[in-house]
């Protein structure tokens, strides 16, 4: 290692981490709605409507119709391509209605994932190809971050030690050809729920992904400060028996970043993965009321914990249409409020929650 | 990675934690006074003192019969073997003198230098060999931490990619055994300032270096808690043309610290260097200063940056000795203002003047 070769300038830098810094502002979070038509044909086909390009654009135009009220929590908006080039009734494009509400404008730019030989049915996720020119494209029609998803799985033998550093490798890829369009990369290492592994089992595989996510990305070049994380909270395997609360799942979790998650990265935006609503605003809360220190913001992108409600309300019908709206908004609200660690929840106060901490429980 | 095998348990994490943030504790830092016979040869030359046990016996003494206050500065000594079986001149050994004070006592395990064939004369260090068991005696005799140094330079094609990897493994080994005995790793991989590259370098490789440690770290699943971090300040090199302030080296150093060091780790301890007395000071202060987030302590590890005064003073003769320990308490306590950014150079317009230095969003 003679020199080191810059790979952005300081105006670049600059930018991207003013971009990153607005998304995650206090009390903001971010709107995933970069479902792929194939996801929205299951979101679709639970409310009985058919996936066709005209309904995907009708129902992502109740959640951009929002008024002014999402202008304080919701900091980015992650887009679809085919969504990215859709307009509204009137004939105004996406991009516009959420950019002049002050919103920043992200974009889903991995394909999917891939099989890795060899494994237990592990994959790895595609999309480099082009991605350079594609991001420059993306920047020139109003997008500002990026994100791509990573997919790892707890099981016997999984994750294995390739398929966290080959998921690792991609996404500090990715993250590297972004930061050189302007596109600040939000980088997105999910650990799937499925299993029945208890918590513990979850902090100790995501302490290890995560190290390998930084390592990579550190010998990749890229700029933290310009970067988001994307990662599942820490939480039991879906058919564990033993249930916790949301102050140890919150105490695992921020434990877990804490040994990972360099100070300089400005945000972690958690996913919901299939977390309830509630349990996602509930669980986001609890992390903000951790009492360990945490140097850097923790809020949301959330796309199913945002949208159930307000994709249940629409059902396909234009009359729905603004109280499918009304509920998008209130949970908006909800999660900028569990962003800062002030959510009261539909049932007991913020000081029931408080006192449940366990204090010198050795995660 | 199909199971989870604890290294340790809630207690043996608890004790370790407990020790890290006793020794960062309110501005406290340590005292280095590890230096091997070798190197106090080098320390005793120059105030034309014999090299003898005797003479190294009686420097350490003085040290550390200090006053009691020096508690409040002084949270860990780091000893050599040879001290830590050391008495002062009623047989009391210096540990329990130390110990007494309420400073938690820590011994230097590495074994120097060895050379890496193949390389620009890089090195790794020696020591895992039986650490176990010394550890596991060490810690019978009353040590709670230990120290460790790896040297990595910067040169041509230095550091390579083998340096690196192979001081940051040798690091995570060391400092898995610790933790395993009940001692505080202390985690230091020094990239020495020799040379002549600037700033800007100086921070490229520490980023690189400190990236590797924590994964190594991680890898050999150390308990980040229970660590303490002695890296170097990101310094221009010796021979660069360039000067630098202490605001830029400041915000030089925990840009890259920021971008390294996970949150979890207590403490930060630096080393001096080749630093002066007054500029370890000064650039400790600037860096409690920097206007960047520090979820770590940020304090000092010195050894020459502490000792330099007092060896002079103290010029090996016992009639010197309160004028060693006041120069070696001074020291000290300008140190812990310095870990609390509450350093007041005299002889400067004071604060304001080191303040407006900052470059606001200077961007690294």
């Amino acid at each position: 290692m003679p020199h080191s070769y810059p790979a952005l300038s300081v105006e670049q830098k600059k930018e991207l981490s003013d971009i990153a810094l607005r998304i995650v502002a206090p009390g903001k979070g971010i709107l995933a709605a970069d479902e792929s038509v194939g996801s929205m044909a299951k979101r679709l086909s639970q409310i009985g409507v058919e996936n066709t390009e005209e309904n995907r654009r009708l129902y992502r135009q109740v959640l951009f119709s929002a008024d002014d009220r999402v202008k304080k929590c919701i900091g980015g908006v992650i887009f679809f391509h085919e969504t990215l080039y859709q307009k509204d009734d009137n004939g105004v494009p996406f991009v516009r209605t959420i950019q002049d509400k002050g919103i920043l404008v992200g974009i889903k730019v991995d394909k999917g994932v891939v099989p890795l030989a060899g494994t237990n049915g592990e994959t790895t996720t595609q999309g480099l190809d082009g991605l350079l020119e594609r991001c420059a494209q993306y920047k020139k029609d109003g997008a500002d971050f990026a994100k791509w998803r990573c997919v790892l799985k707890i099981s016997d033998r999984t994750p294995s030690a390739l398929a966290i550093l080959e998921n690792a490798n991609v996404l500090a890829r990715y993250a590297s050809i972004c930061q050189q369009n302007g596109i600040v990369p939000i980088v997105e290492p999910e650990i799937l729920p499925d299993g029945d592994h208890d918590l513990k089992h979850c902090q100790y595989v995501t302490e290890k992904v995560l190290a390998a996510v930084y390592k990579a990305l550190s010998d990749h070049h890229v700029y933290l400060e310009g970067t988001l994380l994307k990662p599942n909270m820490v939480t039991p395997g879906h058919a564990c028996p033993i249930k916790y609360s949301p102050e140890e799942i919150a105490m695992a979790t921020v434990t877990a970043l804490r040994r990972t998650v360099p100070p300089a990265v400005p945000g972690v935006t958690f996913l919901s993965g299939g977390q309830s609503e509630e349990e996602a605003s509930l669980n986001l809360n609890a992390i903000n009321r951790c009492p360990l220190p945490r140097p850097w913001a923790l809020t949301f992108s959330y796309g199913r914990a945002l949208q159930a409600s307000a994709l249940n309300a629409w059902r396909g019908q234009r009359d729905n249409a603004g109280a499918a709206t009304e509920e998008f908004i209130k949970r908006a609200e909800m999660n900028g409020l569990a962003a800062q660690g002030r959510y009261e929840g539909s049932g007991d106060g913020g000081a029931a929650a408080q006192s449940l901490y366990v204090a010198n429980h050795a995660y | 990675m199909a199971h989870r095998f604890p290294a340790l348990t809630p207690e043996q994490k608890k004790e370790l934690s407990d020790i890290a943030q006793r020794i960062v504790a309110n501005g406290k830092g340590i005292l280095a006074a590890d230096e091997s016979v070798g190197t106090m040869g080098n320390r005793l030359q120059r105030i034309k003192v014999e090299n003898t046990e005797e003479n190294r016996r009686q420097f350490r003494e003085i040290l550390f019969s200090v006053d009691n206050s020096i508690n409040q500065s002084i949270g860990g000594v780091i000893l050599f073997h040879e001290t830590l079986y050391q008495k002062d001149s009623q047989g009391k050994l210096f540990r329990n003198i130390l110990k007494e004070k309420g400073i938690v006592v820590g011994i230097k395990l590495d074994q120097g230098g060895a050379p890496l064939a193949g390389t620009n004369k890089e090195t790794t260090i020696q020591g895992l060999d039986g650490l176990s068991e010394r550890c596991a005696q060490y810690k019978k005799d009353g040590v709670d931490f230990g120290k460790w140094r790896a040297v990595l330079r910067i040169a041509d094609q230095c550091p390579s990619s083998l340096a690196i990897q192979e001081n940051a493994n040798a690091l995570a080994r060391y400092a898995s055994i610790c933790q395993q005995n009940g001692l505080v790793p202390i985690v230091e991989p020094e990239v020495i300032p020799d040379g002549d590259h600037d700033l800007e370098h100086c921070q490229y490789v520490s980023e690189k270096v400190l990236a590797a440690v924590y994964k190594a770290l991680n890898d050999h699943h150390v308990y980040l808690e229970g660590t303490l971090l002695k890296p170097n300040m990101v310094t221009a090199g010796h021979a660069c043309t360039k000067k630098y302030t202490p605001e830029q080296v400041a915000l030089a150093t925990v840009t890259a610290l920021h971008r390294t060091v996970p949150a979890a780790v207590p403490g930060i301890c630096f080393l001096s260097g080749g630093m002066s007395e007054e500029d370890a000071t000064l650039n400790l202060n600037a860096i409690n200063r920097c206007p960047l987030p520090k979820p770590w302590k940020l304090s000092f590890s010195y050894g020459r940056a502490l000792q330099a005064s007092a060896l002079a003073a103290w010029g090996g003769k016992a009639e010197n000795k309160k004028a060693t320990q006041e120069a070696f308490m001074k020291r000290a306590l300008a140190n812990c203002q310095a870990a609390q950014g509450q350093y007041v150079h005299t002889g400067s317009s004071g604060a304001a003047a080191t303040q407006s230095l900052f470059t606001a969003a200077y961007t690294y």
